[in-house]
């Protein structure tokens, strides 16, 4: 970005205690905010630069340089311009220079005590950093003709250039301006004297620059703004001629030269190039006439104030501006039912814009400190409203949305991004307790039990805290706490928080919180009502990603798949007994009731399927798509009950139990219970990732079925559909050009036998194998996979060879008994169709078998009969190698 | 302060640069991970009766285990590292407070200088044609001075400039006594901390009546191209150009692609030698750093073919091979020709401003 170059630099005086009543009124009330209010003014009108003073008698001129310039750094809006440190007082200008990262001017320094305190102030001003303004004053006095300003002025840069080292662009000579039409007449010329030395110094001096305060100038108008201003712009307009390139000027309070009435400007121009003795009594004569007339009310950017309360709030949070909060807010609080409404309508909206800005570059973390603040205020206005509403609900006291532990784990320093989630928080009615940094693991624990507290969130921006929250996560786990575990910062992302922490922390849920703006979503939806289906859309969505994420894991480390296979899953079966089913063998269901299956419908993923996200049934309530959520639903209910009641599809199902056991990584399926007569074989897969942190097992499903020395095991398998006639029905809408209707009812069906896998299973577990016949799950908890034993499918993570499917569907006989044939790719037809095998164990358990390496696709090929090639193929998406690159390696 | 004399080791490395681009090492962190040392280690016999857990806190290794620092030097040295970094990014009273070690920050410094300067030396002996530095790092402190850690008092400073200012002044007094070439100051995130720095460095050359170079680097932490305290990279070097640095530069938070818009900003404005080390990419989920040595190389090639760097490295997660192929990328190619610019008067807020003459 080219730095703006500007021929005049305007510098604001409207925070000089000297220049300005209102503003040193303000400091000396202590009323900081609105003095920062007034420095925003000067920038949004056009200073260049922000003249800071706080030369008062009756301040404390260090402490208040020092407040007040800290608060200015908070407002990026304003810091965005240099400063100028103003003071007459050296103390004051270094406390001024240690608070401000930019490259200021300092304003002033002078050789009035003599040449070595110069040498010394400027040596100090040059090693903070800043640029100076030396005025032109010494051990005689203040400069006030041509000759003593240009004097002083060649002296001061001679000492500055080759004693000091101060680089000569930095030096800004101020040759005083001083009051003119006194009545005095040694004054009449001083307006003159400045304007020459003025270029002088331009002619003389290589790169310095000149400066001045403008409003010395017409001190006798004192009251007569309209004249002042004309004073100052006549001034101005022949003073940059000459090549003053800087002034201390009220920007807000400027005429035009040319816009300055013809005889005004005439009057103002005689009295300050002195050209007629008579000129200043000319000029106090026209004064009479204007005085009254006052200055331009300034029209500041407000326009904004006239949009809607929501805009407004939204403007002022993305702007950071509290003068209006409470205003605003009171009026967006007259406009809702309960103050609450506030919060979650127009700021939260306001928020996430916010956020959004943030995450897309287009603000930066102090506006975003800002705009948490802006929030807060508005909170803070609201909490006495919601209290009394709580009052009048015969609720006592004030009860907070819940308890949230905030801290940055062990070994990290950096909170920034935390104290925002804790404000954010705190805004939303979250009672947030606050450990601060580097917290060990255990003070975080201890805190939540003695606390209470209903969430914990830990936050890091170090990649060494990823691990830590790990151990966190694993600690929590041991030592039996189950509460919610939010995750946060900037090296934190979903996939981690999936793939490391989730997996360590199974007794709670733990969550990744993208950014501050989220957390309140986050933690509403952690301890609100529909807690349990949000845990486990964050469980699926987590396991999602873990599979994905080992399928695509081709760089990681992996074992050998000997050393893989000796940490494999261990059962102990000696203390098993397994289950023996009522039947062998297969058995068929034809035309199944569909009315039985409706209610075992998992309608998240048909919603996903629409591409509309969230939980069922949560969903129906999001502000954003419940709607749209509803009237889907509706369709598709509608659309249900006609295919239910008109049969536009039938269902067939086929199960079926085998005496099975484990044979290394593959199950044998016998034809009879004393295990004589192979019928069939099927393959598994083990788990080869390398794992350094946690003590989970290479697995394969081999591992849950009983090797034939321990236990007679069995296993069983299934193959469904919902999609008989589906093709018809399809057709039909086709035809019809009703594209809705025909997305719809393939969904439907699609629901329909996922409903029928999981009413079989139920069935098997309950009847037909009967282990669990006493179970009774409600339909969330048969979707959280609650039950014993599990259904995997081929080509699914924990079997990803598809060609699995033909060995069970041999075993199942499934084409002829249920109508469902295999593509050359082993996919199912009709289309909505599921299968897979059913193992019973109590520790079977679903996982993702994650890349594998070339050792373990030899192997396989040979187990299974096929080349190498072949596997290979089929297994394409789960190689640990390029095939390609591994043949010719050797 | 006096006026500025350039020192004898600038002259020589300016003269160096004009040549060639030179290269700076790569990350210790990433060095010491692959030791994975526990708490034992980190303690070391000296330590091993501390009182609190000091797991992690690296630049103690320079007491505790300074055989392995010292190889990791000769790595980056012997990889092709012109100028190798101390390992004392967090050796400042301030920072070590964490550990309660506030009271070895002096030590550690001139420690992790010594370490650096013996190995630099028994390099030169190798390849004797080839001087080679050693430049004191001075890590930012984990304390802003420019930014509030508390929302609802904006005015509120962890730390002040005084007690950064004697923070730095005790790293930079032990990173001179121990030998250092150069003085580092690295991964400046607010510029007033920078800025402490600067003034605790002035006084302590001025103390000892003559200079050492000078190198600073920034770090642009986010999307927003500014540095976490907000400022542009040309409002960063026109608030440090006082300080008359051998080189200004960025180091670390982004990789070397998203890097190099602001390298290049500050190619354009700093009239002085450019400096990059990025890190080897953005941290992935893992907080691993996944840059390979050759495709960071290829684009660190790339700046130094666009006449945009003078001296080139690597940070977190990069290793010797990086280092090995920086060096090699850049063997030959022309170093950045320091721009003259027309002195004008320049100030920073969070933005540049500059004025007409």
């Amino acid at each position: 970005m080219p730095a703006p170059t500007a021929t005049f630099i305007n510098i604001g005086e409207r925070t000089n205690v000297t220049g300005s009543a209102r503003f040193r009124k303000l400091i000396q009330a202590g009323d900081y905010a609105a003095a920062v209010e007034v420095a925003r003014d000067q920038v949004v009108n056009g200073a260049q630069i922000l003249d800071v003073n706080m030369d008062e008698g009756l301040l404390d001129s260090e402490k208040a340089m020092t407040t007040f310039l800290n608060l200015l750094a908070a407002e990026p809006d304003i810091a965005r311009v240099p400063i100028m440190i103003d003071s007459s007082k050296w103390t004051v200008i270094e406390a001024g220079l240690k608070c401000v990262q930019g490259k200021s001017i300092v304003n002033s320094i002078s050789m009035k005590e003599g040449e070595a305190a110069f040498i010394e102030q400027a040596g100090k001003v040059l090693q903070y950093g800043a640029a100076a303004v030396v005025m032109a004053f010494d051990e005689k006095g203040q400069a006030d003709t041509f000759q003593r300003k240009t004097e002083i002025a060649a002296r001061a840069y001679r000492v500055l250039t080759e004693e000091v080292g101060f680089p000569p662009e930095d030096i800004i000579i101020d040759p005083n301006i001083f009051a003119i039409a006194t009545g005095i007449e040694e004054h009449n010329n001083y307006a003159v004297d400045f304007i020459e030395a003025t270029r002088w110094i331009r002619q003389n001096l290589p790169h310095a620059h000149v400066s001045g305060g403008v409003s010395n100038l017409s001190f006798s108008f004192r009251g007569n703004e309209k004249v002042r201003e004309a004073m100052h712009s006549v001034f101005l307009y022949h003073a940059i001629q000459a090549g003053m390139d800087m002034g201390i000027v009220n920007a807000g309070q400027l005429a035009v030269y040319e816009e300055i009435e013809p005889e005004l400007r005439e009057l103002s121009e005689d009295v300050i190039l002195n050209r007629r003795p008579d000129a200043t009594e000319r000029l106090l004569e026209a004064a009479e006439r204007y005085r009254g007339d006052g200055a331009q009310k300034r029209e500041a950017d407000l326009a904004w104030r006239t949009w809607p309360v929501e805009k407004r709030l939204e403007h002022a949070l993305v702007s950071g501006i509290t003068e209006f909060i409470e205003a605003d807010t009171e009026e967006a609080r007259q406009r809702v039912e309960r103050p609450l409404h506030v919060i979650e309508g127009p700021l939260m909206a306001g928020m996430n814009v916010v956020g959004d800005l943030f995450g897309a570059g287009k603000m930066f973390l102090p506006q975003v400190v800002k705009s948490a603040r802006v929030m807060k205020q508005a909170v803070a206005y609201l909490m006495p409203f919601m209290e009394a509403e709580k009052e009048a609900l015969g609720v006592t006291g004030l009860s907070s949305a819940g308890k949230i532990l905030l801290a940055t784990v062990k070994g990290d320093v950096h909170d920034i991004g935390k104290n925002i989630v804790g404000v954010v928080l705190a805004c939303n009615n979250y009672e947030v307790i606050d450990l601060g940094v580097m917290v060990p693991t255990q003070k975080v624990l201890d805190t939540a039990r003695a606390e209470k507290v209903d969430i914990i969130g830990l936050s890091g921006l170090i990649t060494p805290s990823l691990d830590e929250m790990v151990h966190a996560a694993a600690e929590m786990e041991r030592q039996g706490l189950d509460l919610p575990l939010m995750i946060g910062g900037a090296t934190t992302s979903r996939v981690h928080t999936a793939v490391k922490i989730n997996p360590a922390y199974k007794r709670g849920q733990a969550v990744h919180v993208l950014d501050a703006s989220r957390a309140v979503g986050v933690a509403s939806s952690l301890l609100g009502s529909g807690r349990g289906t949000y845990v486990r859309e964050v469980r699926e969505e987590y396991d999602r990603i873990a599979a994905k994420h080992a399928a695509a894991d081709a760089d990681k480390k992996r074992l050998s798949l000997a050393d893989a296979r000796a940490d494999r899953y261990v059962i102990d079966w000696s203390q098993y007994s397994a289950p023996r089913p009522s039947f062998l063998g297969v058995r068929a269901f034809r035309d199944y009731p569909l009315a039985e299956l409706v209610p075992y419908i998992d309608w998240t993923p048909f919603f996903a399927a629409w591409e509309i996200r969230g939980t069922y049934p949560g969903i129906l309530e999001d502000a954003t798509v419940g709607p749209a959520a509803k009237a889907l639903l509706h369709d598709a209910q509608v659309m249900l009950k006609r295919m239910v009641d008109e049969k536009w599809v039938s269902a067939n199902a086929v199960i079926g139990f085998w005496p099975a056991n484990a044979v290394g990584d593959d199950v044998a399926v016998y034809a009879d219970e004393g295990r004589r007569v192979e019928l069939d074989r099927l393959h598994t897969l083990r788990q080869q990732m390398a794992r350094s942190t946690d003590r989970r097992r290479h697995v394969a499903l081999a591992d849950f079925v009983s090797p034939r020395e321990a236990v007679a095991d069995f296993i069983g398998g299934f193959a469904v559909t919902a999609g008989i006639g589906e093709d018809k029905v399809i057709e039909r809408f086709q035809k019809a050009n009703d594209d809705f209707s025909k997305i719809l009812s393939q969904s439907l069906t699609d629901r329909l036998a996922e409903a029928f896998a999981e009413r079989m299973h139920e069935r098997v577990r309950q009847e037909f194998w009967g282990y669990a016949p006493g179970e009774q799950f409600t339909n969330e908890a048969l979707i959280a996979e609650k039950y014993r034993g599990i259904r995997p499918a081929p080509g699914y993570p924990a079997q990803p060879d598809h060609t699995e499917k033909a060995t069970l569907f041999r075993l199942l006989d499934a084409e002829k008994e249920a109508g469902i044939s295999l593509t050359e790719s082993f996919a199912m037809w009709p289309a909505s169709s599921v299968s897979g095998l059913y193992i019973a164990h109590p520790e079977s358990h679903y996982f993702g078998v994650g890349k594998i390496e070339r050792d373990q696709v030899e192997d396989y090929a040979e187990r299974k009969a096929m080349s190498v090639a072949e596997v290979e193929r089929w297994l394409a998406p789960i190689l640990a190698y390029d095939p390609s690159r591994a043949e010719a390696a050797e | 302060m006096t006026k500025f004399e350039m020192s004898e080791t600038e002259r020589q490395l300016r003269a160096l640069a004009k040549e060639r681009i030179l290269v700076l090492d790569g990350a210790m962190g990433t060095l010491i991970q692959t030791l994975r040392l526990d708490e034992a280690g980190y303690r070391g016999a000296r330590f091993a009766d501390w009182k609190q857990d000091v797991r992690g806190n690296n630049d103690l290794l320079i007491l505790s285990q300074p055989q392995h620092i010292k190889a990791m030097h000769r790595a980056y040295l012997e990889a092709g590292a012109d100028i190798v970094e101390t390992n004392t990014f967090a050796s400042t009273s301030i920072a070590q407070a964490d550990y309660g070690m506030e009271a070895l920050a002096y030590e550690m410094n001139r420690e992790g200088a010594r370490l650096a300067k013996e190995a630099a030396r028994e390099m030169e002996v190798t390849t004797p044609d080839r001087p080679r530095f050693v430049a004191g790092a001075i890590g930012p402190t984990n304390r802003t001075a420019s930014i509030s850690p508390d929302v609802n008092n904006p005015g509120f400073r962890a730390v002040s400039f005084d007690q950064l200012k004697d923070s730095y002044a005790e790293a930079a007094r032990g990173l001179i006594d121990g030998g250092a070439d150069i003085i580092l100051v690295e991964t400046i995130f607010d510029t007033l901390n920078a800025k402490a720095a600067v003034v605790a460095i002035e006084e302590e050359f001025a103390r000892r009546g003559r200079r050492w170079p000078l190198m600073l680097s920034g770090t642009i932490t986010d999307l927003s191209g500014r540095t976490l305290s907000g400022q542009t990279p040309s409002a960063f070097w026109y608030s440090l150009r006082h300080a008359r640095p051998f080189s200004i530069g960025l180091n670390c938070a982004l990789g070397a692609k998203e890097m190099r818009a602001h390298i290049e900003e500050l190619s354009r404005v700093a009239d002085t030698l450019i400096c990059a080390y990025p890190n080897a990419g953005l941290p992935n989920e893992f907080g691993l750093y996944d840059e390979s040595p050759l495709s960071m190389a290829e684009m660190i090639q790339e700046f130094a073919r666009s006449g945009l760097v003078n001296i080139v490295g690597g940070c977190c997660g990069t290793t010797p091979d990086h280092i090995r192929a920086f060096a090699d990328a850049v063997a030959g190619i022309r170093p950045r020709v320091i721009p003259e610019l027309t002195p004008k008067l320049r100030l920073a807020g969070l933005e540049p401003f500059e004025a007409a003459a």
